[in-house]
């Protein structure tokens, strides 16, 4: 069965969506990251759409799944490339895709990452500095 | 206005959402459309099949090419033979579902498009079109 | 011979004449005509007798519907299009059809004197036929004008709405005029794009000149504010004025999320402390400047 591959990278995981996800592929990814952040103790997930040319309210949801299950997990996520003409139509759409975090790319999202985990370390130390 | 009927799809499984998405694609790539006309009414239909599919058990997406004086547009025409709906101004509002969505399907689908029509009859099923224009 | 045989006949004989005439007619009413006009002119006609000459022939002069008739109607449209574009009136676009009739039912009464019955028919189709080409002219003229207007407002929407790189990293989207959900469209994408563009991680949107903020302008501002967020860009509102803010406060408007500035300058200023600029003044250079206050 066809899934889609996460890499890993230092503390974070990586996952690319590129093809035209159906349901029980976004099922699959759910199941496939939870465990895997367990596994490496990932601290943040970055997704790419930066190939995707459309993202519906189920890919949304998918999305905000994912983040939420991340959170729960200690991980933050972010998710990278959204294509121009993607967010102008989410908009209309009227998706708010609030509570996720959003990056310009990559790099981007990895800084922001790097970011947001240094400060959940630093509330977890109430305020020791590292 | 002149129309030409260029394809029907079944829709019977959350695969055929994909292919709906595709032929909805080509089909705007075809017209000229903008590319982010074509992301909203292939966003839109993505929304609609999946309400078919989820509520009204499938049923059949159709495509037309329609054509008025000055320009061009890609109609959609979902159609199932489900439960019907039997309170349509609350299924535009957004929000609200029956099921595990978002419930922005209907009401997201209508403020992708430039025109949107409903039909539906409890029991019998329901049929939603959808145009947009070049 | 039926009137519809007997106006194809008069239009082939009298062809010369009838054209001499109509010309005549077309290039008078005052208006000095150059030479390349007069040759124009002249083509034009000679086309149009030629293809009305063969429809006349070919077809029923009662249906200008039917293929035989496409010709006629394709060298008008052209001409319509044509005129419309140089600035020629509707009236004066029309009148090329129009003014055929005073030559055209001349040769008719001359050629159809003795024969009473067939004069009146002939007279009343040609007039018919004319009437309805006249009114062909007039729809594409209009037509026309009408694509020519849709393709400067759609000029006219994107150069009003430019994206300023004021800064590494900022951006800045003076707003003018009026922001209605095309014009919304527009600025999304111009700033998106800059967005990409640039990677810049602020953008500026200043409403200093937009006159009117109500709720739909507020809420066209609040989906360009999250299409640039999904893009990893924070929006900040400049040039709030005290109206401005007065009306968003009774609407009810949630801007609870996003930075407002009074100023633009002082929206920029937070930008760039955000980005981690920190503008610094070269004070050597004011030390020997006696600065007058008041």
């Amino acid at each position: 069965m066809e899934r889609i591959p996460i890499l890993k990278m230092g503390e974070f995981l990586l996952v690319t969506i590129q093809v035209d996800m159906h349901d029980r592929l976004a099922l699959t990814l759910q199941d496939d990251l939870t465990s895997q952040i367990v596994k490496h103790h990932a601290k943040g997930v970055l997704i790419d759409i930066s190939t995707l040319e459309m993202v519906d309210s189920f890919i949304g949801r998918m999305l905000g799944s994912i983040a939420g299950m991340a959170r729960l997990l200690d991980a933050e996520t972010v998710v990278v490339g959204m294509q121009p003409s993607v967010a102008i139509t989410l908009v209309e759409l009227g998706l708010s895709m609030q509570g996720i975090r959003t990056a310009l790319d990559v790099e981007k999202g990895m800084a922001a990452l790097k970011v947001a985990v240094l400060g959940t370390r630093e509330d977890a130390d109430d305020g020791i500095d590292l | 206005m002149t129309v030409s009927t260029s394809e029907s799809l079944e829709l019977r499984t959350s695969e055929d959402i994909v292919l709906v998405r595709q032929a909805v694609r080509k089909k705007a790539v075809a017209l000229g459309f903008g590319l982010v006309d074509q992301t909203k009414v292939v966003t839109a239909s993505s929304e609609l099949a999946r309400n078919m599919l989820n509520y009204g058990g499938g049923g059949t997406v159709q495509l037309e090419v329609v054509q008025n004086d000055r320009r061009s547009g890609l109609r959609l025409i979902f159609e199932d033979q489900g439960p019907g709906i039997p309170d349509i101004a609350l299924a535009l509002k957004d929000g609200y579902t029956s099921g595990q969505g978002m419930g922005l399907g209907l009401g997201g689908a209508k403020r992708l498009s430039h025109e949107f029509e409903i039909h539906s009859t409890v029991g019998e099923g329901t049929r939603v079109s959808i145009l947009r224009w070049r | 011979m039926t009137s519809k045989d007997k106006f194809a006949e008069i239009l082939d004989k009298r062809n010369g004449e009838i054209i001499a005439n109509w010309l005549e007619l077309q290039l008078a009413g005052g208006k000095k005509v150059s030479a390349a006009e007069r040759q124009e002119a002249t083509r034009q006609s000679r086309d149009f007798m030629a293809a009305l000459t063969a429809a006349a022939r070919k077809g029923s002069v009662d249906d200008i519907s039917s293929p035989e008739w496409n010709r006629v109607k394709e060298i008008l449209s052209d001409l319509s299009a044509s005129r419309a574009k140089g600035g020629y009136t509707p009236s004066e676009t029309a009148a090329f059809v129009f003014s055929l009739k005073k030559p055209l039912f001349a040769a008719v009464l001359q050629e159809l004197a003795s024969d009473g019955d067939t004069l009146g028919d002939t007279l009343w189709q040609a007039t018919e036929l004319l009437d309805k080409l006249g009114l062909l002219t007039t729809e594409t003229f209009q037509r026309t004008r009408e694509d020519i207007i849709s393709r400067q407002q759609q000029e006219l929407l994107e150069l009003s709405t430019p994206v300023v790189r004021l800064w590494e990293n900022v951006l800045a989207l003076p707003l003018i005029g009026t922001l209605d959900s095309a014009r919304t469209q527009v600025v999304m994408q111009n700033l998106l794009d800059a967005i990409v563009e640039t990677r810049s991680d602020f953008a500026i949107i200043d409403i200093t000149g937009v006159p009117v903020v109500d709720t739909l302008v507020a809420q066209h501002l609040l989906k360009t504010v999250a299409a640039a967020r999904l893009m990893g860009a924070d929006c900040l509102i400049s040039g709030i004025r005290p109206q401005i803010a007065q009306t968003i406060i009774h609407l009810g408007v949630d801007l609870t999320m996003v930075t407002t500035k009074a100023t633009l300058a002082d929206a920029f200023a937070i930008a760039l402390r955000r980005s981690g600029f920190v503008v610094v003044k070269n004070e050597k250079r004011s030390a020997g400047e006696t600065r007058q206050v008041g």
